[in-house]
Parts: structure tokens; C-alpha cells; sequence
């Protein structure tokens, strides 16, 4: 399913775009891996949202602090065991599954404390990262993917079919998906090959 | 007991206090300063609780030591804390000994209280400062801040009077006070009790204070209040005034003739009694317990937003019991952030020149 999404919404990147002008108005949000707190920050002041962030860097959450936002600094693999159940309306992990300890167990967490969930992160089955590996024999360092292999954050590296089976594996639904190329949004026929980012929409 | 008469505002509670010990506090007086202009709706108090030693004297110079307030660095026009908007006030906690009701306080019988004080609790001395509120005809704070057992008061007022504050701003504190800060508090009561001039706590009327016990309990708990890291920075092993070992117990140190330096000015500005009265406060503190056992509980329904900051080498509030009450408010489904800063100078840090402390603040109280 192909829904249009203004790649501009309220300046945030594409994917954060995606999720912000998806959320319901007024809803309440725990944003995982909120980083400098711009999602959340659109979110509490274009769309009526009571957000609330996690993130593990010092720096970003003195950051989101300083703007007045309510953000935690904590280890998502560890710390979302706090929240309670069905505690907010949407849990957003944004460019941050695939830096999971187990992306997994991550997930039913997600699941857990959120209605809903939304999940974006890089796809790792992109053509350019396929023809990095096959031509080069070297791991793919690419627009999506900037970082060398000894130095990426990345632990387990996901692509779109992926996520697709560990969704149907862990009983949720994907309620809607949006594919990147760029700053693009493109169709979901083929996103495997062709998307660099990824975004779900996830319900159980 | 050197204090000079206070200068500050009293107020006068118009009904006995209270207190958590099931007495009530008659007379009981409380001593504040305040910063900046109340607006009319009276919509922009910030009320700043002081740590265990601390005092009114928040952004004003003391009136004993003549240095400047103790958090005149966050504190005034234009800093994280504006008295350019809003209206600051800082009081002396019960028990003390800079104008409130304390144990050098004279009792109904012209004589000081003494150990007739009646024992305290944090509740008690924020139920001292709602009181003061209700004098000033402040309903809701735009913010209660707190440090150390500052943090304590402001946890304890969000908890108690869920009302009364609409931020909460808690630094290097905690929840409830361990075995391990018991245990400290426990030498410095034993070093006060153990000098003859302690006498029962009765030693107001003779020449003999016991500054020499009050100053070991001050010199034990500043330890606590710094770092390894930091101690070994600015003394190391370097010897004082000398350049080889003299082979006897004079200050023989840097290190030793610091603390002793720290000591004595503080028995020159400090009452003996007051420090086991607020030690005994901190000890019983547990906001768990006063709530059913569950920390989440206290904090249920509040509609206040809480901000917790604590400092990496801090080793008497750790960052642990920043994370307990975080993890109590999220389950709560309170509005919380919370950060831990990178201080070299352990619990202290929270007095100390701190930009992203600076930052943190100010955008949470604004």
C-alpha cells in the first residue's frame, strides 16, 4: 500500500515525516532513540502529541531537555522493561532496530508498551548494498550506510523481507508500510531491491 | 551555637506544625529570603529547597561567612534560574539554624529546645515549607528545585502535595536514604556526641561548644561529598607547608589540612544539634515506604513534570537512585526526563561551575 507522504513534513527527515503525519492528533508517544528530540518536537507542536523520549546519549537528551522536552536517558534494551503495558498509543523506533541487542525481543516491546508501532531502519537488501558485497567482496559502505563494518553501530543487519517475516513470526500486522529511496518515496512493488529505508506500521 | 540573629524575613505559621512523629510543632518559625517580583496572579514562584548544611542564603551573601549564596552562580537576573521572571524563594528548613525553628530555638519556657526538639522528618520540613507557600498566598509553584537533600524536599512535596508544583527539578538525589548514607550520617552524630561539650545537646548557655565533633562529622561527610578522582586531582599525596614527612599527626597533608580547614568554618556558621536533627530527617526519608511501599504509588495521577539529573561520580546519591524514582515515574505515567552528566567532582558537582547543568536547568524551569 502506497500512501503519499510530503517528504517535507514539518522539515523532518522523510522517514520521521512518515510517522508524524501518521500518528493520530493528541495521541501519547514514546519515541525509542529520539536522538536531538525532533520528531518529538513536531510531534508535541504540530500534532497535539504528548511524546516522551528515550535515548542513550547524554549529549542528545541534555539537548532535548534544554528544548523542554521529557526525555529519559536509558538503554532501550534494558529500560523499556519500566514502561508499563499499553502505556502510550504509539512506540516509535526509528533507525534504532538494527542496533538492538536482540531486534527481536525489541519488538515484543515495543508491541507491548505502544497500541501501535513504528518501526523504520535501513534496508540492508538495497541494490546498492547487494552490488557492494557481490562486486566489491567487501561489506557495503554506502549513501544509507556510511559507516565502515568496524565502526557502524549496526549489530544485526535487517532488510525489508526480514522485518516482513519476524512481523508474521511475533503475530503483528502490519498495518502500513512507506518505502525510501533517498529523500524519495517509491512504490512497494520490489522495496526489497530498491528501498533504503524502510518504514512499518505495526499493530497486535 | 555562633549564629547571628537572623536577617531574614520570618514567618510566623499561624497554627501549630504537624509533624510526621505524631507531636506539633507550637510557635514555629520559618526564615526565607527571596529574589526577584512575585507577578500578580502569582503564577511564577520557584521554590529552591537547600541541601543538609545549606541555607536561605541562596543568591545573597551569608551573613556569617560573608561569601556569596550558595547557588549565586544559578540563581539571578539572566542565569538558569531568572529572577528577571521569575520569583525565587529559599527557606531555612525546620530544625536548622539560620532563623527557622530548630533545636538552638528557645522553647515556650525561655530556654532552648535543645534535644527537646522534637525529631523531624523531610515531610515535616516540606510541610513547613507549604505552610510558607499558603503565608505568601502561592497555591501552585511554577517549579520546586532541589539538590541533594533538596532534591529530597522537592521529591516529597510532588508526592505530598501533587498540587502545589508544576515542575519538579531533582539533582544528585534520591528517594530514600541507603545502609550506606545511614551509616555516614551515623559517624558524624557519634563524633557530635562524643565530645564533652556536646553535653546532652545542652551546651547553649556554656563557653565550650562541641565544635570539635561537629567539625569531624563535617570533615567525615565532605568526604563523601567529593570523588577519588577529584580528591587525587587537587591534593594527591603532596604534603602541606613542608617537604618531608615530620613523623607526628599535625596536618601533615594537603588533603588532611583541607578537611580540617572545612571543619572548623563550618562550626563557625553551624549549630551541633541541628546536624543531628537534619541527619535523623535524611536517615528516615524513604518515599516508598511513606506510600504503601510502592515508589510508583507516591507519584500516582501527579500531572507535574519532573526533570532528575545526576552526576557520574557521584558515590552518595549515584546515578542508580536517579534511575529508581525515573523508572517509578515512568510507571506512573508521569512527564520525566532525566540525564546523567559527566562531573569530575562527584556529589558536589551540583554547587560547581556546569554548563550542560546550566542548560538543563534553565530549560526546564523556563
Amino acid at each position: 500500500m502506497l500512501l503519499h507522504t510530503p517528504a517535507t513534513t514539518f522539515g523532518l527527515r522523510p522517514d520521521l515525516a512518515a510517522i508524524a503525519s501518521h500518528v493520530k492528533f493528541g495521541s501519547r508517544v514514546l519515541d525509542i532513540g529520539c536522538g536531538d528530540g525532533a520528531l518529538m518536537d513536531a510531534l508535541q507542536t504540530q500534532m497535539g502529541c504528548d511524546a516522551r523520549g528515550m535515548e542513550l546519549d547524554g549529549e542528545q537528551v541534555e539537548r532535548c531537555v534544554s528544548r523542554g522536552l521529557s526525555v529519559v536517558q536509558g538503554d532501550a534494551n534494558l529500560d523499556l522493561a519500566n514502561y508499563p503495558d499499553k502505556a502510550f498509543d504509539y512506540a516509535i523506533l526509528s533507525q534504532t532496530l538494527q542496533t538492538a541487542t536482540r531486534p527481536d525481543l525489541m519488538l515484543d516491546e515495543l508491541l507491548r508498551v505502544g497500541r501501535r508501532a513504528f518501526v523504520s531502519f535501513p534496508n540492508f537488501a538495497h541494490w546498492r548494498t547487494r552490488m557492494a558485497l557481490l562486486l566489491g567482496g567487501r561489506m557495503p559502505v554506502t549513501r544509507a550506510l556510511p559507516v565502515s563494518w568496524y565502526a557502524t553501530q549496526n549489530i544485526h543487519h535487517v532488510t525489508v523481507e526480514d522485518f516482513r517475516d519476524l512481523a508474521r513470526m511475533k503475530g503483528a500486522t502490519i498495518e502500513r508500510a512507506w518505502f525510501f529511496s533517498g529523500e524519495k518515496q517509491i512504490g512497494a512493488p520490489a522495496a526489497n531491491w530498491r528501498a533504503e529505508f524502510a518504514v512499518f506500521e505495526l499493530s497486535r | 551555637m555562633n549564629a547571628a540573629p537572623p536577617v531574614s524575613p520570618v514567618y510566623r505559621l499561624p497554627h501549630p506544625l504537624p509533624l510526621d512523629s505524631g507531636q506539633a510543632l507550637d510557635g514555629c518559625e520559618i526564615a526565607y529570603e527571596a529574589y526577584g517580583t512575585l507577578a500578580d496572579d502569582k503564577s511564577n514562584a520557584v521554590l529552591v529547597c537547600h541541601a543538609l548544611t545549606g541555607d536561605q542564603y541562596l543568591a545573597s551573601p551569608h551573613p556569617i561567612t560573608g561569601k556569596p549564596g550558595w547557588w549565586e552562580r544559578m540563581v539571578g537576573p539572566g542565569k538558569p534560574i531568572d529572577t528577571n521572571r521569575h520569583f525565587v524563594i529559599c527557606a531555612n528548613v525546620i530544625g536548622s539554624c539560620m532563623g527557622s525553628s530548630g533545636p538552638a530555638s528557645l522553647a515556650p519556657d525561655g530556654q532552648p529546645y535543645a534535644m527537646r526538639f522534637p525529631v523531624i522528618t523531610i515531610r515535616d520540613m516540606v510541610r513547613g515549607l507549604v505552610a510558607l507557600l499558603d503565608g505568601l498566598g502561592i497555591a501552585k509553584l511554577h517549579a520546586v528545585v532541589g539538590g541533594s537533600m533538596g532534591g529530597m524536599q522537592a521529591l516529597s512535596l510532588a508526592a505530598n502535595w501533587p498540587e502545589r508544583a508544576a515542575r519538579v527539578l531533582v539533582i544528585a538525589s534520591t528517594a530514600r536514604h541507603s545502609a550506606q548514607n545511614i551509616a555516614f550520617h551515623e559517624v558524624g552524630r557519634q563524633a557530635i556526641m562524643a565530645d564533652p561539650a556536646w553535653a546532652g545537646g545542652d551546651y547553649y548557655a556554656s563557653e565550650a561548644k562541641p565544635d570539635n565533633g561537629l567539625a569531624v562529622a563535617r570533615m567525615a561527610a565532605h568526604i563523601t561529598y567529593l570523588s577519588e578522582a577529584g580528591l587525587t586531582e587537587k591534593f594527591g599525596r603532596r604534603l602541606q607547608d613542608r617537604e618531608a614527612k615530620g613523623f607526628n599527626f599535625d596536618a601533615e597533608f594537603q588533603v588532611e589540612s583541607y578537611l580540617r580547614y572545612q571543619g572548623s568554618g563550618f562550626t563557625r556558621r553551624f549549630d551541633a544539634n541541628s546536624y543531628l536533627y537534619i541527619t535523623r530527617a535524611m536517615d528516615y526519608f524513604d518515599i516508598a515506604e511513606e506510600h504503601g511501599g510502592k515508589l510508583a504509588d507516591a507519584f500516582a495521577g501527579t500531572q507535574a513534570r519532573f526533570c532528575l539529573v545526576s552526576f557520574d561520580t557521584d558515590w552518595l546519591y549515584p546515578t542508580s537512585e536517579s534511575r529508581h524514582i525515573v523508572h517509578a515515574l515512568n510507571a506512573a505515567g508521569a512527564k520525566v526526563s532525566f540525564v546523567e552528566l559527566s562531573a569530575p567532582h562527584g556529589h558536589d558537582s551540583f554547587l560547581l561551575e556546569h554548563d550542560q547543568l546550566d542548560r538543563v536547568v534553565k530549560g526546564f524551569v523556563e
